[in-house]
């Protein structure tokens, strides 16, 4: 059976006034010209992107080639952000641990943002007894702050880099999901829903074409807040030896070992790790940030 | 300047424990906290594990029968008396070693010591009975049996007179336990500890500390000096030299790379005290001969050939506490192979290139071109991480891809044990210098139960027993040598590493104690004394 829906011919003031309507360009620089902050913060994360995207044409030398001729040697011409202790190029494992970041990063926020607003939606929907457990079993997992369910869930899987993903992504999922709940849950005393209901349209299509896009904006916004934990969680776990490991590129593993031990004799083996994490984590959120306020009707109007 | 530094506080270090040694009378009290740099102990019963994680926070609440003399631990056959009263002279041709244990040794609970419980754990240590793992198992092979015919009297019948017995006698991990428990619960020691040591037992907060206060009814008149101690348990480097430097601990009886070193006498002067030693200890790179392609000698041969030792030891010299490049004897021992023997060894040749190019055309003639594994290792700095690294990147150097797979210490024997891995990094480290002893670490897991490369060898064994038995030195020596060609060249069973450097800062307030070439001895803290 289908339903067809009468064509009406639009009204001329309605007519002109998509006629206006502002090209993807004209958005962009007003996103530029409202948000500078998000902009920069954008920059930082396109930065990181393409670094991290074109490493092996970035890179100045092998990341993992231990150079003992060139053993904890300072910034210089040949080597602009030093050397580690085993003469490994500093700018060029940077470069390389921007891919790490980013892989790690945004497949654990996309995937846990996925999931979640899946489950998040669903649950709103559905209601009832499903709504309940679902959000118990939410509160139990969100009990646990994400680094300490992350170094759990290592502790099962154990460390590298798929088994990192899966350790963020856990606990991002709730996150989203009560989050994506909380709008879907308004959307679902709109009327149309119900007439999607009368019009006895799938729940799976009531859910994915007619609830999921209204949500879109706060799913958004959580998925770059997401994206700028995930990137610092993995971080924190490579630092605790619990991440990826040696000889990988990570900025979090950078960090520890060698980067504790020569803290005072060679800093740079500290500092440069340090300011990327602090620079990629800055970008993101402050990109999130102004996402939420061009997005938020409420925010956009203030 | 920083070398002159170094040199300086090296030297006063030297003079210092000399003195503390020789002409400063011990002061009592105080209590001593230092560090273990490992996340926490497989277990703590010593017979069955054989990492310092376990002697470092066990050794205070045992005794042994004998022990390398605490005041003199760089020699290799000072031994002296710990529960015995005097080192017996043996008889029946050296095959029957009678010891009296002293009398009225007490345990922590208050019952008396008996030599039926030097026996039992002497039995447990030599011939221990099925289910129970006594990782030294193959240096007690001369023992045929152990008896107590008295409460005082311990009596040790050999299979052969060997000049290996007292060496493996005064094992450090070889604590005395108290037969009514071990017959009891033989796993008993494994989760609890009730020892006669110099430290009564407090308390073991797992992958905290351990404490432990003075045995007011200690049998060495005076000792020990301290009130007690804390032991911490740290992993990461950086905490260690943290504690170090704040004052929070005194020191840690590992070992510590030349960059903590210096950096502790920089900042710190003459308040830190610095001893080095060699240091009988290596890691190997050992693969899991079950496993595909690594039951291919000319896959494990090629692994070996890809290492340049000799550029590898130089450069990590400076940045982990290794050294010498060495075959499976402790370098500098009459039985160790020379630098030419070396050069001619597979692994050790002088020419990389043309080692590595023998390395991808084995590779190649095995099917394993571009190989992928995964290294296991453990949670340990040094020089456990720095090992892998740079292994990693001369295996990447014939065209190997190798990731690394890194466990705390309890999970990582667990792996080994039940042989889930590929490749791992492992270590031969002994209590005492004695070569003899210490290649059976590269005898097969149905000699060696501490072997985890999972091959049958009965030749190695039979090269090995040959070895042992044999009275002339010269020949030894060759039987040795020729052992050592079996393992690492015909069978490539395992791939060495630089052996270890020894560095201990430690706070110059900390005297008594004398660093040796085991992490292992000289650890029950007795001769300790705080001098604030």
């Amino acid at each position: 059976m289908s339903t067809t829906v009468p064509t009406m011919g639009l009204p001329a003031a309605v007519d002109a006034s998509l006629a206006l309507r502002p090209t993807v360009w004209m958005r962009c620089l007003r996103f530029v010209r409202r948000e500078p902050l998000g902009t920069f913060g954008l920059a930082l994360v396109i930065v990181m992107a393409v670094t991290g995207s074109m490493a092996e044409l970035i890179a100045p030398y092998n990341p993992t080639a231990n150079d003992f001729s060139a053993m904890t040697e300072a910034p210089s011409w040949a080597h602009l952000l030093g050397t580690d202790q085993f003469g490994r190029d500093l700018l060029s494992r940077l470069i390389y641990g921007a891919r790490t970041a980013m892989i790690v990063g945004l497949s654990s926020a996309l995937v846990g943002g996925v999931i979640g607003l899946v489950l998040g939606v669903g649950s709103a929907y559905f209601g009832g007894l499903i709504d309940l457990v679902m959000q118990r079993i939410f509160d139990i997992v969100m009990a646990f702050p994400l680094i300490i369910l992350a170094l759990a869930v290592v502790s099962i899987f154990g460390t590298g880099v798929q088994n990192v993903i899966i350790a963020i992504t856990i606990p991002l999922i709730p996150r989203c999901a009560r989050v994506v709940r909380s709008s879907a849950l308004a959307i679902r005393e709109i009327p149309y829903v119900d007439a999607a209901r009368a019009c006895g349209f799938s729940h799976s299509r009531i859910i994915l074409r007619h609830m999921v896009p209204n949500v879109m904006a706060p799913f958004l916004i959580m998925i770059t807040a997401s994206v700028g934990q995930a990137v610092l969680a993995e971080a924190s776990l490579s630092y605790l030896g619990l991440g990826v490991q040696e000889p990988v590129p990570a900025w979090g593993l950078m960090l520890q070992g060698g980067a504790e031990e020569y803290a005072s004799t060679a800093p740079w083996i500290a500092i440069f790790p340090g300011l990327a994490i602090m620079l990629s984590v800055l970008g993101v959120n402050l990109f999130g940030d102004a996402m939420r306020d061009t997005l938020d009707p409420k925010m956009r109007n203030r | 300047m920083k070398i002159g530094r170094v040199g300086m506080a090296t030297a006063l270090g030297a003079c210092l424990a000399f003195g503390a040694v020789a002409a400063d009378t011990p002061k009592s009290g105080g209590v001593l906290t230092y560090m273990i740099p490992a996340d926490a102990p497989p277990s703590l019963d010593g017979h069955r594990e054989t990492t310092f994680a376990t002697v470092h926070a066990t050794a205070p609440f045992y005794s042994v029968l004998i022990r390398i003399n605490p005041l003199n631990p760089n020699s290799p056959s000072d031994f002296v008396c710990d529960l015995c009263t005097e080192m017996p002279t043996p008889t029946d041709g050296g095959k029957t070693w009678t010891f009296t244990i002293r009398d009225g040794v007490k345990w922590h609970d208050g019952s008396i010591l008996t030599a039926q419980d030097v026996a039992a754990s002497w039995q447990r240590l030599a011939h221990p009975p099925k289910g129970i793992l006594s990782a030294r198992e193959a240096y007690f092979t001369m023992i045929e049996s152990v008896a107590a015919p008295d409460d005082r009297t311990v009596v040790i019948k050999l299979k052969y007179a060997t000049g290996a017995f007292l060496p493996a006698l005064a094992d450090p991990f070889a604590y005395i336990y108290k037969k009514d428990i071990l017959e009891r619960d033989p796993h008993w020691y494994e989760r609890n500890v009730m020892g006669s040591g110099p430290f009564r037992f407090v308390e073991l907060q797992t992958g905290q500390s351990v404490k432990g206060q003075r045995n007011p009814d200690y049998y060495h008149k005076g000792q020990p000096y301290l009130d007690g101690f804390v032991a911490i348990f740290a992993a990461a480097q950086a905490l260690r030299i943290d504690a170090i430097r704040a004052d929070r601990a005194a020191t840690e009886f590992r070992g510590m790379p030349p960059s903590s070193r210096d950096q502790l006498v920089k900042e710190l002067g003459d308040r830190i005290t610095v001893q080095t030693n060699p240091w009988n200890c290596v890691n190997l790179l050992t693969p899991n001969h079950k496993r595909k392609p690594f039951d291919d000698v000319r896959v494990r041969r090629a692994l070996a050939l890809a290492i340049d030792q000799w550029k590898g030891a130089a450069a990590l010299s400076k940045i982990a506490n290794v050294r010498t490049v060495g075959g499976v004897v402790f370098p500098g021992s009459p039985l160790a192979a020379t630098q030419a023997e070396l050069h001619e060894m597979i692994g050790f040749w002088p020419d990389v290139e043309k080692s590595r190019a023998e390395a991808k055309r084995l590779l190649k003639e095995a099917g394993a071109e571009g190989l992928k594994f995964e290294l296991l290792n453990r949670n340990i700095d040094q020089p456990y991480k720095y090992i892998a690294t740079w292994a990693i990147d001369e295996w990447s150097k014939i065209g190997l891809q190798v990731t690394q797979r890194v466990l705390p210490t309890g999970p990582f024997f667990d792996a080994l044990r039940s042989s889930n891995f590929d490749v791992t990094v492992e270590f031969n480290c002994q209590g005492l210098v004695n070569p003899l002893l210490d290649i059976a670490k590269f005898l097969p897991k149905t000699a060696y139960p501490e072997n985890f490369g999972n091959y049958e060898d009965d030749k190695a064994i039979a090269l090995y027993e040959a070895a042992l038995q044999e009275p002339d030195p010269a020949k030894q020596r060759e039987k040795v040598r020729a052992f050592e060609i079996h393992s690492l060249v015909t069978e490539a069973h395992a791939i060495m590493t630089p052996w270890w450097e020894r560095i201990l800062p430690a706070r110059s307030y900390m005297k008594g104690w004398k660093i040796g070439p085991s992490h292992y001895v000289n650890q029950d803290l007795a001769t300790i004394w705080i001098d604030k």
